[in-house]
């Protein structure tokens, strides 16, 4: 039985139609979860037998016929979603001790849908990082190459996926958190419109970029995915309240007349020429499939690293200040009086790269300098923004590449963290202008898979979804599997 | 040297609504410690603030009642610090775009004359919880139950010039707030208090002095001895040659004394910025419209309404309507009894000092104004003395029923002209030397024989009519 090489569409029929029970197909991931987790460090936690509980349950709504696309499959959260019951660590030493009291919008709409959890993926911390590496739980590994990272934050969300130690998980994406290790993991990854799913649950990093979206194998699965997690929640004022297609509805649509732009800047200095050449190749398959093709200018790109550096720290400064020892979560040892308790709660309880940010953001806020960063980070957002809606009274997608480089070595960048910022430098825009995004598998670069980044108007994820599906309907590289984990 | 004092206010008013600003939680007062905090409250992990509609209505409201600008747009912005009573280490509170802008109040100096009070703005925020620090050896409890209830906070203009203007401003608010059903004003449970920004300069100078900030006063009594005691204090270090610190004070009603919490250097950067949480609330033109339709009878427009229909005395009227229900129960009392005049009477007068003298305010009271009423329709139709009416009062206090009842269980009538007569002949007779002294042009000696004639009666004769028919007979 390889059921593992079943994409979660595949595994839904095979559901549907009995041939194997959401018990054995739990069973089966939580077995290959055991058998290679160990060398990838993915999961922060497995939750075996919530899992089996909650597949027997499955088992019994699929006998009664009342079962959804979504119902007795396994996947597995992101650890920045709260859990009721379960650890939920965000990674950090600071939350090794927290126990949610309450499920996440996300977590209850899968555990609604009828969804399997598996477990609690690792992640950087506080979603901090593109590299898996500032987690308190350790690095991930990227299946294609152990020695490599995964990217991130959403490193054990994509690795988990790559490896098919399950189906499909979620991720986060505050600058590029799904989109880059999708792509440094050859996977496929959906960072939708701001607004489209609920933050609620999802412990905040820097609110006004934060967005939840699926991780998967294909567009397809991406697409059901998506139904299940999107849609308006009154419990998160900045969701959006219009209403939500299905989202694998438009998915057989061709692609005649799609007019793709391609960004110059997205091609210029620091792209990796390898990775340059699978976009290329990549947008030639377009072609063929009848799309057209428009080079255009997004003028104020070399902008948004900058603003985005201002404007998540300053956001995190403040999101993170609750962390202070005081009702839950880590307490330093014996403090002396209430300042030494704040200090080495927090002093202990975050890593280098947290505190850092955590810095930068109290400085660009504090008076004096915020009127000079914050605010003219805020001004740029709007430029970027700009340019974005100038391009689509242009185009329909914009394509380039997700990152500029394939993953790189465990450790090669964590003493410099210009470079890594650099890692973001395609998808952060995305995030500034809240617009939604894609990474699809397209060829791969000295032996490591590379992205396609697809970029969409506001509320065009299904349109985004069509473009990927269509490729990979006409591409097998959505299919290649890292040949040690097969 | 002749000193000035310049006073602005922050006054801080708790929001009536059921539920938190940014939560479901119950805002009641009292409960058992954490409680009433959800994980909204407890700034949980993932947790989100989702704004409480009926809160905007209530600003707005006042905004309307003050002459102010409601911001079309009015943006929450985040207040950063830690304290442990603080649960997500900042506050929502507003700060460029507050939803009132400036408007003004009259207040009612002593002197009788009024005096204009600019409020600068008001703005909505989140209260924090309460740190305890007794009763835990050492060590700090919190209780999150007030965590995140809704606050209005009112920035007044520098215009007081005396502790007593400043407490004339505070009740003037407090009124206010109540009138518009915003506030239950409760100055125990903390639902009303103030900082006071205090300093002084001499007489005739423009500019302002260095001020000092005295947080956190709760009573009318102590805004006004907590600044009293602080100009006197200013002055002194003044006179004395040493110069005011800009700094923050706490009011010590214990021991009738200010101190320094914090200095200007040592002041907190707060780093405020708009929270990306929440969306800017927009307001718009209809939606203050419906309110203003909605609002109810602000005191200004009840006093002149009573002044003029009901025919009070400004001094009178001014009274009856500086509160709320102190208001209602006289309109009440007058509609039922048809007697205004003799309604604001005893309200202000033989009801009010008896509530006074037993703490109790105008809702506690035993009886009720349809009670009252029913006593003042019977000593209108002189049907009792007023005498009787005294007695009837308190037998009502009492709880010995309603006015009817008491004056027929008591037998109570004023004594028919006949028997008044048959009184008055026998007074007249029993003292001639006081009959020739009234006859010789002394007629203070009038007052002597209403007096006796009452006396006789034992109150049963009404004062009037006793006056009538003595006049008479001494002629």
């Amino acid at each position: 039985m390889s059921l593992h090489t079943k994409n979660l569409a595949e595994l839904s029929d095979e559901l549907k139609n009995k041939k194997i029970s959401s018990v054995e197909l739990t069973q089966y991931f939580l077995d290959r979860i055991e058998k290679f987790d160990s060398e990838l460090n993915s999961f922060v936690t497995v939750t075996k037998d919530h899992a089996l509980a909650q597949a027997k349950k499955a088992d019994e709504v699929i006998a009664s016929g009342k079962a959804g696309p979504l119902t007795g499959i396994p996947i597995a959260q992101k650890d920045i979603f709260c859990t009721e019951g379960i650890k939920t660590s965000c990674g950090s030493k600071m939350l090794d001790n927290f126990i949610s009291p309450y499920d996440a919008t996300v977590v209850e709409k899968f555990n609604h849908a009828g969804a399997v959890m598996l477990g609690k993926l690792n992640m950087d911390e506080f979603a901090m990082g593109s590299s898996n590496e500032t987690s308190f739980y350790g690095p991930v590994s990227n299946p294609w190459n152990t020695k490599c990272v995964p990217g991130g934050s959403s490193g054990g969300s994509a690795a988990s996926v790559a490896a098919r130690l399950t189906p499909a998980s979620t991720g986060t994406d505050t600058g590029g958190s799904i989109r880059q290790p999708a792509s440094l993991c050859g996977i496929t990854g959906l960072k939708p419109t701001y607004g489209r799913v609920s933050r609620y649950g999802m412990i905040a990093f820097a609110s006004s970029l934060d967005q939840a979206g699926p991780i998967a194998q294909t567009a397809q699965d991406a697409g059901l995915m998506l139904n299940a997690m999107a849609g308006f929640d009154p419990k998160d004022s900045t969701s959006v309240d219009k209403e939500v297609p299905d989202y694998t509805a438009d998915l057989a649509n061709d692609l005649k007349g799609l007019k793709i732009g391609l960004p110059k800047e997205y091609f210029g200095e620091g792209l990796d020429s390898a990775v340059g050449d699978v976009i290329n190749s990549a947008i030639e398959r377009y072609k063929q499939l009848g799309a057209e093709v428009i080079d255009i200018e997004l003028p104020n790109s070399g902008l948004s690293v900058p603003a985005y550096y201002v404007v998540a720290p300053a956001e995190c400064s403040s999101n993170l200040s609750r962390f202070d020892g005081v009702r839950f979560g880590y307490r330093c040892e014996d403090p002396k009086d209430l300042e030494d308790l704040y200090k080495r709660s927090r002093g202990e309880g975050f890593g280098p790269e947290v505190k850092r940010r955590i810095m930068i953001g109290a400085y660009a806020l504090s008076a004096g300098y915020y009127d000079a960063y914050y605010l003219k980070a805020q001004k740029v957002r709007h430029l970027i923004s700009d340019d974005f809606k100038q391009a689509f009274e242009k185009v329909d997608v914009i394509m380039g590449p997700t990152s500029p480089n394939v993953a790189f070595n465990i450790g090669e960048r964590s003493d410099d963290p210009i470079a890594m910022y650099l890692s973001d430098i395609y998808t952060i825009a995305t995030n500034l202008a809240g617009l939604p995004g894609m990474s699809v598998p397209a060829g791969f670069a000295n032996n490591m898979p590379v992205g396609l980044q697809i970029i969409g108007n506001y509320f065009a994820e299904s349109q985004l979804l069509n473009v990927a599906h269509q490729y990979q309907l006409n591409t097998d590289w959505h299919k290649q599997m890292p040949e040690n984990y097969i | 040297m002749e000193w000035e004092t310049v006073i602005g206010l922050e006054i801080h008013t708790q929001l009536a609504t059921k539920s938190k600003i940014f939560s479901g939680a119950s805002t009641a007062y009292g409960a058992v410690p954490n409680t009433q905090a959800c994980a909204v409250d407890l700034g949980l992990p993932g947790v989100l603030p989702v704004l409480n509609k009926e809160v905007v209505t209530m600003a707005i409201k006042f905004g309307l009642a003050i002459g102010a600008e409601v911001a079309h747009r009015s943006v929450f912005a985040r207040k950063n610090y830690f304290y442990p009573d603080l649960p997500k280490g900042y506050q929502i509170s507003q700060m460029d775009l507050p939803i009132v802008g400036k408007g003004a109040v009259e207040i009612e100096l002593e002197d009788g004359k009024t005096k204009t009070v600019g409020v600068t703005r008001a703005h909505l925020e989140e209260d924090a919880g309460k740190s305890l620090h007794e009763d835990y050896h050492g060590m700090t409890g919190i209780d999150l139950n007030r965590a995140g209830t809704p606050l209005l906070e009112i920035v007044s203009e520098p215009d007081m010039r005396s502790a007593k203007e400043a407490v004339a401003y505070m009740k003037k608010i407090h009124s206010l707030v109540r009138y518009l059903e915003i506030s239950d004003g409760n100055m125990q449970e903390g639902s009303f208090r103030c900082d006071a920004n205090v300093s002084v300069r001499p007489k005739g100078q423009k500019e302002f002095g260095t001020r000092t900030e005295l947080k956190n006063i709760n009573s009318f009594k102590f805004v006004e001895k907590a600044i009293n005691i602080e100009v006197e204090r200013q002055i002194d270090i003044i006179e004395s040659g040493g110069k005011i610190v800009q700094e923050t004070r706490l009011y010590d009603a214990d021991k009738n004394e200010t101190r320094s919490m914090r200095s200007k250097e040592e002041a907190m950067d707060y780093r405020y910025f708009p929270d990306p949480d929440l969306l800017p609330v927009e307001i718009t033109e209809d939606d203050i419209k419906s309110i203003e339709k909605n609002l109810p009878e602000l005191p200004a427009v009840k006093q002149a309404r009573f002044e003029k229909d009901m025919g009070l005395s400004n001094y009178d009227a001014a009274i009856l309507t500086s509160d709320k229900d102190l208001a209602a129960y006289f309109e009440q009392a007058a509609d039922k009894s048809g007697q205004a005049k003799l309604a604001a009477n005893w309200v202000m007068g033989d009801l009010s000092g008896r509530l006074n003298k037993e703490d109790k305010t105008i809702t506690d009271s035993p009886i009720t104004a349809e009670m009252l009423a029913g006593m003042i329709k019977r000593l209108a139709e002189n049907a009792i003395t007023s005498k009787m009416a005294k007695e009837v009062f308190d037998a009502m206090w009492n709880g010995e029923g309603d006015a009817d009842q008491i004056i027929e269980k008591r037998g109570l009538k004023p004594a028919d002209s006949g028997e008044v007569e048959k009184i008055i002949d026998e007074i007249i007779a029993n003292n001639p030397d006081q009959v020739e002294q009234f006859k010789a042009g002394k007629g203070k000696v009038m007052g002597f024989f209403v007096g006796q004639v009452m006396k006789a009666s034992k109150g049963k004769a009404d004062p009037a009519q006793v006056n009538k028919i003595l006049a008479q007979k001494l002629k």
